[in-house]
């Protein structure tokens, strides 16, 4: 390389609070830590989409329970708030799942060239909010 | 050169690199065709989604079998990606050995409930 290299700030030794804030992360590091961020959501509300599956199969009566829980509540838990919740994983089930199906795209290929790397990035992040957008309209009732 | 053999030795794992990988996207595969087979089946019942038609899809014996799988599939894929977490960001080893067995019986429990109400219908 003969041309002058443009200064950039070096990070080594990352600090969580200095670092991580003033890093421009590229949009394929976006994808990969928000399929992070939605595996591990997704873990940590596991009870809570048991719950809704065991409650939707089991019987009619606790089948109009869980439909009516998005509305009434349930215990200290009003509708909306189980809607924000189910809302959140709906976005990260859909961002999950087609960030790994681009991780398989990857793997299968090996031939992903760095504009692809970007280009795929892009797509999978509005993929996942535009469907969100759409399955959150019809939670809340929109159609 | 830090001291890690004999009664110093610091457990982390070993040797389970390729197989886990394997594994994650094996399940990964399996449960992308799941959630393909159950969305054809919502799309494509008549109506509106009732008690009768929903229950109806985990009703038949091939789905509960399917169903069964894949609930074993998620298990040993969440197992890998959360290990990977507390690998990532818990250093200090008795901490993240510690989550590690939580995540484990967090995990047999769900799977084990999940089974539970698959088959009770």
């Amino acid at each position: 390389m003969t041309q002058l290299k443009k200064q950039r700030p070096e990070f080594r030794n990352i600090n969580a609070l200095k670092d991580l804030t003033t890093y421009r992360l590229p949009p394929a590091g976006w994808v990969s830590i928000l399929h992070r961020v939605s595996g591990l959501l997704m873990f940590i509300f596991m009870p809570f989409i048991i719950w809704m599956f065991d409650k939707s199969i089991s019987s009619e009566l606790s089948y109009e329970y869980l439909t009516s829980a998005f509305s009434e509540g349930v215990s200290i838990y009003p509708g909306w708030f189980l809607k924000l919740v189910a809302l959140a994983l709906i976005w990260a089930y859909l961002h999950h799942f087609v960030a790994g199906v681009r991780h398989l795209y990857m793997d299968a290929t090996h031939a992903v060239s760095k504009e692809f790397g970007k280009s795929s990035a892009i797509a999978t992040l509005a993929i996942g909010v535009v469907l969100t957008v759409v399955l959150g309209a019809k939670l809340f009732g929109v159609y | 050169m830090s001291v890690n053999f004999g009664s110093k030795r610091v457990v982390t794992g070993a040797h389970y690199g390729l197989r886990d990988w394997m594994a994650q996207r094996a399940t990964a595969l399996l449960m992308a065709l799941f959630t393909v087979i159950l969305l054809a089946q919502v799309i494509f019942s008549s109506g509106p989604i009732t008690y009768e038609v929903w229950a109806g899809i985990f009703a038949a014996q091939w789905m509960k079998v399917l169903t069964f799988v894949v609930i074993l599939a998620l298990l040993y894929h969440v197992w890998v990606g959360t290990r990977d977490i507390w690998m990532d960001y818990v250093k200090p080893v008795g901490l993240r050995l510690t989550l590690h067995l939580f995540t484990l019986v967090w995990l047999v429990a769900c799977a084990g409930w999940s089974i539970q109400a698959l088959w009770r219908l």
